[in-house]
């Protein structure tokens, strides 16, 4: 069983285990099993030896260690680590090897984290099922015939299989959350601006936040320590007030008041799955929370603000991938050939079809149609927020609408695989931060409650996460 | 309903060169999408205020000051360059026309 932070920081402190010993078994886990599960793209066997053993012997020194000193953590592979392949799951970016690091993996490495390897993801952050990666989709470890949900897959099908206790991945529209819920792992999408995006390849500016996977919320927390915070190299950045950990996870959610939004039970809905989170509302009621009807009067619009919107920033940010300077390069007969061609070739079908969609919104005569009325869109889900959150502290949700569904089976239908991510994305138009964390299962597949707060209010998340996780295992349960 | 000139312009913006497949592929595809995003129509948003981000942001200033990075980065973002004249980036000329 592979431990979480919280142990492995224990086990190292009482010298229980090396820190050698630690890694070669989260190095065993993955030799045994990403064969079949494709969820890393490449593993750092080597360099992460090397570096538990440095740390072993740092430690038996007694010299001052860093918070997250010695613990595994699995990286998306859109997040840039000097010298490692950055490929975010493109041929384009296929020999691509990042030059620098990014600000989340400077901080992690600071804290004494190990990198073991990259985490398979849907090219370039666009999918909801990993399966758009050029590397081959990722299997979901509790049934490797199902998805593992997206575009962080990869990192939710490490942390549940047991190669690293946590993983970093991004949030654009859901990307950390649904994977999560359907690999059975806690995840957090942090408010935008809590944490530095830069060295994060860009897929929707506005949109974009990097946040931990892992199996508690606990966990989470630690993770979110060591990267979160203002940082010189993203403008959006903020700085933040500082924060011990006890204080974060304080258990007593008494007089805590959680909203459910009754716009959330939606058609197509698994009746599993509103099950599974209706029981996860009601622990936390007897846990002293005060469960108050709430109304997103918006909530229907926001993933057709979100397909429109998550494009047009896209179309724009992956204009730079024009065979030139770096990533893959086909030469034509003219410069325009060039471009065209090395787009053409080396783009896969969801990233050419979003790069058209985003080209079609923002061009002469659609822009006011599309764009514009997208963006007041937004403003009206923000204040749907804005006006809930007068009343209650959080707001409950799904994450995801069904459980982890059969790997082919919404490929081919864009549109209907965009839905699955219907319950997340307005916390991404919103900026408001949400945590996914399991609360059942559906025919032997997890199942994920999503937690929605106020901006910059994540310590009240991790309030509730845990008070929840105390009550329950279903965090400790793991794959076969 | 989107013609095929259409996205065969859309995706001439794009920069993308597509087969005639592809571009049959995805014009049911887009179709089905914009379809889809025109719920947005049904709602009035005379004077909604437009915003394009989650969090509120003011203009935020700093010191416009030369930051050098490091020759060891600064090699390894040459090394990345498809094609490398010395230090330089070599790129296609803008008026060339190999065909001729």
């Amino acid at each position: 069983m592979m431990p979480t932070i919280r142990q492995i920081k224990d086990q190292l402190a009482t010298k229980e285990r090396s820190c050698e010993e630690i890694i070669s078994s989260c190095l065993e886990t993955i030799e045994s099993k990403n064969e079949d599960l494709n969820a890393l793209l490449s593993v750092e066997k080597k360099a992460a030896l090397a570096q538990a053993k440095s740390i072993d012997k740092k430690m038996s020194l007694g010299s001052e260690i860093g918070s997250l000193e010695g613990v595994p953590v699995v990286i998306k592979d859109n997040i840039l680590v000097q010298g490692w392949k950055a490929s975010a799951g493109s041929k384009m970016l296929e020999n691509y090897v990042a030059a620098y690091d990014a600000t989340v993996i400077a901080r992690l490495k600071r804290a004494g984290a190990i990198l073991l390897g990259r985490a398979n993801m849907d090219e370039f952050a666009m999918g909801s099922s990993t399966e758009t990666s050029h590397f081959g989709p990722t299997k979901n470890p509790w049934n490797e015939n199902r998805v593992p949900g997206g575009s962080s897959g990869g990192s939710a099908a490490a942390v549940a299989a047991g190669f690293a206790p946590c993983a970093l991945g991004t949030d654009t529209g859901g990307s950390v959350r649904q994977p999560a819920s359907l690999c059975g792992v806690v995840g957090l999408k942090p408010t935008y601006g809590r944490v530095s995006r830069y060295g994060a390849i860009a897929m929707a500016s506005s949109l974009d936040q990097i946040g931990p996977l892992a199996r508690t919320v606990e966990d989470v927390a630690l993770v979110m320590q060591a990267i979160e915070g203002k940082d010189p190299k993203d403008a959006t950045s903020v700085e933040l007030s500082s924060a011990n950990i006890a204080e974060l996870i304080e258990k007593n959610i008494k007089g805590l008041r959680i909203g459910l939004p009754k716009e959330y039970v939606v058609e197509g809905m698994d009746a599993g799955v509103k099950k599974a989170v209706m029981e996860a509302v009601k622990t936390l009621e007897k846990a002293g929370a005060e469960i108050i009807d709430v109304s997103l009067p918006h909530t229907e619009y926001a993933l057709a603000a979100y397909y429109i919107d998550q494009p047009a920033e896209a179309s724009s940010n992956l204009g730079r991938y024009d065979g030139m300077r770096y990533g893959f390069s086909s030469s034509g007969d003219s410069l325009l050939d060039s471009y065209e061609q090395s787009r053409g070739r080396g783009f896969g079908r969801e990233v050419q079809r979003r790069i058209m969609l985003g080209s079609y919104v923002l061009s002469k005569g659609y822009y006011d149609a599309y764009y514009r009325k997208a963006l007041q869109v937004r403003s009206l889900l923000q204040k749907d927020f804005v006006e809930a959150f007068k009343n209650v502290d959080v707001i409950a949700a799904p994450t995801s609408p069904s459980v982890a569904w059969k790997l082919g089976e919404k490929f081919d239908d864009p549109l209907t695989m965009y839905l699955s991510d219907i319950y997340t994305i307005s916390a991404n138009l919103a900026g408001i931060p949400a945590l996914s964390i399991p609360c059942g299962f559906v025919k032997g597949l997890p199942v994920g409650l999503q937690l929605m707060g106020k901006l910059f209010d994540e310590a009240r998340l991790y309030r509730v996460g845990v008070a929840y996780q105390e009550l329950t295992d279903w965090h400790s349960r793991m794959p076969e | 309903m989107l013609t095929i000139d259409e996205v065969k312009h859309i995706a001439a913006l794009s920069r993308l060169r597509l087969t005639d497949e592809d571009i049959e592929t995805y014009r049911i595809q887009l179709d089905a999408i914009l379809e889809y995003v025109k719920k947005l129509q049904e709602l009035d948003t005379t004077g909604v205020p437009e915003v394009a981000r989650g969090v509120e942001a003011t203009n935020i200033f700093r010191d416009d000051l030369v930051d050098l990075c490091d020759p060891d980065t600064h090699e390894r973002i040459l090394k990345a360059f498809p094609r490398r004249s010395g230090d330089l980036l070599q790129v296609q000329a803008v008026f060339e026309d190999r065909t001729v």
